[in-house]
């Protein structure tokens, strides 16, 4: 009897069908994904990780909501020009917190995974009000309705516990002074405090020490959470920096 | 195994049922409304109820005037000409939205109205991708495979009102889905961003539509299961496993639209492109080879070309299309062995893919010149050629060296686009140009000629699209990784941006070509809809069991 006959049983049974089609389809996802939950490799450890602020939580579901996601990347690759032009690959331990990740799959504009602090708050805000103002060739959408809307943080504090839920170390204080937080760090009064360098502040002061990895090159400082550019840029050699202008030209 | 048959006056089994679960919902709905204070959540169970007033209405008059009527011993037909028809009005959505997004790249100046942020590329891309891949290729999956599963089966299709509540339940969840995006509700998944009630809702249309499937199947007076069932059958239970899986959040309250998924990071990347592949590997590929296995054979009215084929063709192809996801994450934070494994399967996959082709194709042995003679099979036969050249191009750009070059670019882009218009677009259409006479009872399409212009249009239109994909992705690739002689990055990002200029022109003109392909069609189907029926009338549902698979 050959083996094309045997085949009979499964176009007979609908149920021995689908059997075999959820066996068939499940090996390679439980081979592939299965391990990374596991697997201690798989996210190398960096110290003085921390989850996002409740502003920056906030910030990001905006990121999110606008789609951003769908033009810039967050994923350096380990490659000599994306080095040059971006900084530092990007590191699993980097978006641990992330639910979801946003690392995005296609550069119509650059990465962003360590834009912050590249940049001055008033470049970012002519730039996101309209793009063409500041960069004639760029073909990204005008926000200047983010400019014009107030956040609605409303819920703020629902969304820090829906994040500890899936898994994000919030504390039970940090979710309770969430609005608060927002507010202070939102003070343009002390804009400078809560810029891109350590987080200062009663709850999150904790959180500030310097990221090192445990393999501790010294690219890896200030902290990763707060994906400055600014290490890479200026310990990089000279002869590597980008031929134009500035820094800031080359990453357009 | 069958009912003991009604009268056949009766009312479908079940829609007393559906009326008293569509006032229910719509009150749970209201309710929602009222409750809660997030605007997007109070817009999104607003529409909601109202879709579900508008059902208990339809299906309170259908069933007191007595016009809701089940036929026991007839084909359920009207179900698959609403399919159709909803085939090609979200063909024309999502091509249009398609269109649009493309000229905002090309004229940004033009194309973006600051004052209306809602139509952003942001929001309008998922737009797009789901309008085309859910909407488009979702109710032609459905239809299609309501007309298969009966015809080949020889039965009526399973669940009284079910197919129904499906094709219903199945817009319900686009409309839910679209507005959402617009409004900013999203899980931010590629592919899989509708939010977490959206989610469910069609979690509920999917477990029905897979009963009514596999309960036709049951009743069938074919002993064996015809091959392009599996393939259905195939579609339908990988996509209920990845939806699951992919989708599972938590939401922020029960009256907030916001959820966050219980993955993150790298774990969320590798479940992200899981889904991401085999949404590609069965939505798009497992169900319109289906309709391939189908209607080739029957419109070429010759056997499928090698029924051992067919079966390692399944097997290999369902087993190894699932590994292939981490080729959308080369080089980047997913641990290697990972990125190997699913470089090395990807690479394998080109063997099934075109065993597939070549049954496909070699099914018109014997009869190559219906290629001079009929358009549509002119279309279908273009169509699984453009399956043999993206199943071919995709498991070259997934090796690790070629994909530093392509990854990021527009060179996927066009990789996309070679797939869903060549592929999933051409078969579709040529499915439905099979279809449509045969729902209406009318001897053939309404023109021929249109036929040929919507195929040579849309296939100009594609070819554009894929060149200019491929001349600027491969640029844009080779721009960011060039060196001056000195050892300096050669571009500025922005320099990239602006060398696209033109391809993206191309491209959009291209879009606008396959869009007004698709409206010819649309002309075409409405005025063949339109035609004076053959003998019998176009009222009455064909009865069971005389078309032969």
């Amino acid at each position: 009897m050959s083996v094309w006959k045997h085949h009979a049983k499964f176009e007979r049974h609908s149920l021995l069908l689908i059997i075999g089609i959820l066996v068939v389809v499940s090996i390679g996802g439980l081979v592939e994904i299965a391990p990374l939950f596991w697997l201690q490799s798989t996210i190398e450890k960096v110290d003085g990780m921390r989850p996002y602020t409740p502003l920056e939580l906030a910030g990001r579901d905006i990121y999110l909501r606008e789609g951003c996601y769908l033009c810039h990347s967050q994923m350096i690759r380990p490659l000599r020009d994306e080095v040059e032009r971006y900084g530092h690959y990007s590191l699993a331990a980097e978006s641990m917190y992330d639910h979801p990740f946003q690392w995005g799959s296609k550069r119509t504009g650059p990465d962003l995974a360590r834009v912050g602090g590249k940049y001055s708050d008033s470049w970012h805000r002519d730039h996101l009000v309209d793009p063409r103002s500041v960069v004639p060739e760029s073909v990204m959408p005008p926000y200047k309705f983010l400019a014009e809307k107030e956040l609605d943080y409303r819920d703020i504090a629902e969304k820090m516990k829906a994040q500890h839920t899936v898994g994000v170390p919030y504390t039970a204080d940090e979710i309770a002074n969430a609005k608060k937080d927002l507010e202070a760090q939102a003070d343009p009064s002390r804009r400078t405090q809560w810029a891109c360098g350590p987080v200062t502040g009663p709850r999150w002061s904790t959180a500030t020490s310097t990221a090192i990895p445990t393999r501790s090159p010294r690219w890896m400082r200030p902290s990763p959470i707060c994906r400055c550019s600014a290490p890479w840029s200026t310990s990089s050699p000279t002869r590597l920096r980008p031929r134009r202008t500035s820094d800031e030209r080359a990453h357009l | 195994m069958s009912a003991p048959p009604p009268s056949n006056d009766a009312a479908p089994p079940g829609a007393a049922v559906l009326l008293i679960i569509s006032v229910v919902s719509a009150f749970l709905a209201i309710m929602g409304a009222g409750l809660t204070s997030d605007p997007i959540f109070r817009l999104q169970a607003e529409t909601f109820a109202l879709a579900c007033v508008l059902a208990a209405f339809a299906l309170n008059a259908g069933l007191s005037s007595g016009t809701l009527l089940h036929h026991p011993d007839r084909y359920s037909d009207g179900v698959i000409k609403a399919g159709v028809i909803a085939t090609l009005f979200w063909a024309a959505a999502g091509l249009l939205v398609g269109v649009v997004i493309a000229a905002q790249l090309s004229w940004p100046r033009i194309f973006y109205f600051p004052e209306l942020g809602f139509l952003n590329f942001g929001r309008l891309r998922p737009l797009h991708t789901s309008a085309v891949i859910f909407a488009f290729g979702g109710n032609a999956l459905i239809a299609t495979s309501f007309w298969v599963v009966q015809r080949t089966c020889k039965a009526k299709l399973a669940g009284g009102i079910a197919p129904w509540f499906v094709f219903w339940g199945y817009q319900l969840f686009i409309v839910m889905a679209a507005t959402g995006y617009l409004m900013g509700a999203t899980s931010g998944k590629e592919y899989s961003e509708p939010e977490w009630y959206t989610d469910l809702w069609l979690t509920i249309v999917w477990v029905a539509y897979l009963l009514v499937f596999l309960g036709t199947i049951w009743k069938r007076k074919e002993p064996h299961i015809y091959v392009a069932n599996w393939f259905y059958l195939a579609m339908i239970v990988t996509i209920a496993l990845l939806h699951l899986v992919n989708n599972a959040a938590v939401p922020v309250g029960l009256l907030n639209h916001k959820s966050y998924g219980v993955f993150s990071g790298v774990q969320d990347a590798l479940v992200q492109w899981w889904y991401g592949h085999n949404a590609v590997g069965f939505f798009l590929t497992a169900g319109f080879l289906a309709m391939m296995y189908y209607f080739v054979p029957k419109r070429v009215e010759r056997p499928v070309f090698s029924y051992r084929l067919s079966i390692v063709h399944f097997w290999a192809l369902i087993f190894i299309y699932i590994w292939a996801g981490p080729h959308h994450l080369h080089y980047t934070a997913l641990p290697q062995w990972a990125q190997t494994l699913g470089m090395t399967f990807s690479i394998m996959l080109w063997m099934p893919s075109w065993g597939g082709m070549i049954n496909g194709l070699m099914t018109l042995s014997g009869a190559w010149d219906k290629l001079r003679t009929d358009p549509v099979v002119r279309m279908m036969v273009v169509s699984i050629a453009f399956y043999g050249m993206s199943t071919f191009e995709g498991p070259v750009m997934s090796i690790r060296a070629v994909n530093a070059l392509s990854h990021y670019t527009d060179w996927t882009i066009g990789h996309v686009h070679s797939g869903a218009l060549g592929w999933v677009g051409f078969i579709s259409f040529g499915a439905i140009y099979c279809l449509v006479p045969w729902l209406w009872k009318k001897k053939e399409m309404y023109s021929n000629t249109l036929i040929e212009w919507h195929f040579w249009i849309a296939t100009t239109g594609i070819l554009l699209y894929i060149a200019a994909m491929w001349v600027s992705g491969i640029m844009e690739g080779l721009m960011w990784r060039e060196y001056t002689p000195q050892g300096f990055l050669a571009y500025s990002f922005i320099e990239t941006v602006s060398a696209k200029h033109i391809e993206n022109i191309i491209r959009t003109v291209g879009g606008l070509m396959y869009l007004s392909g698709a409206l010819i069609m649309i002309v075409n189907v409405w005025r063949t809809i339109l035609m004076p029926s053959e003998a019998v009338s176009e009222q009455t549902p064909a009865p069971l069991a005389t078309a032969i698979a």
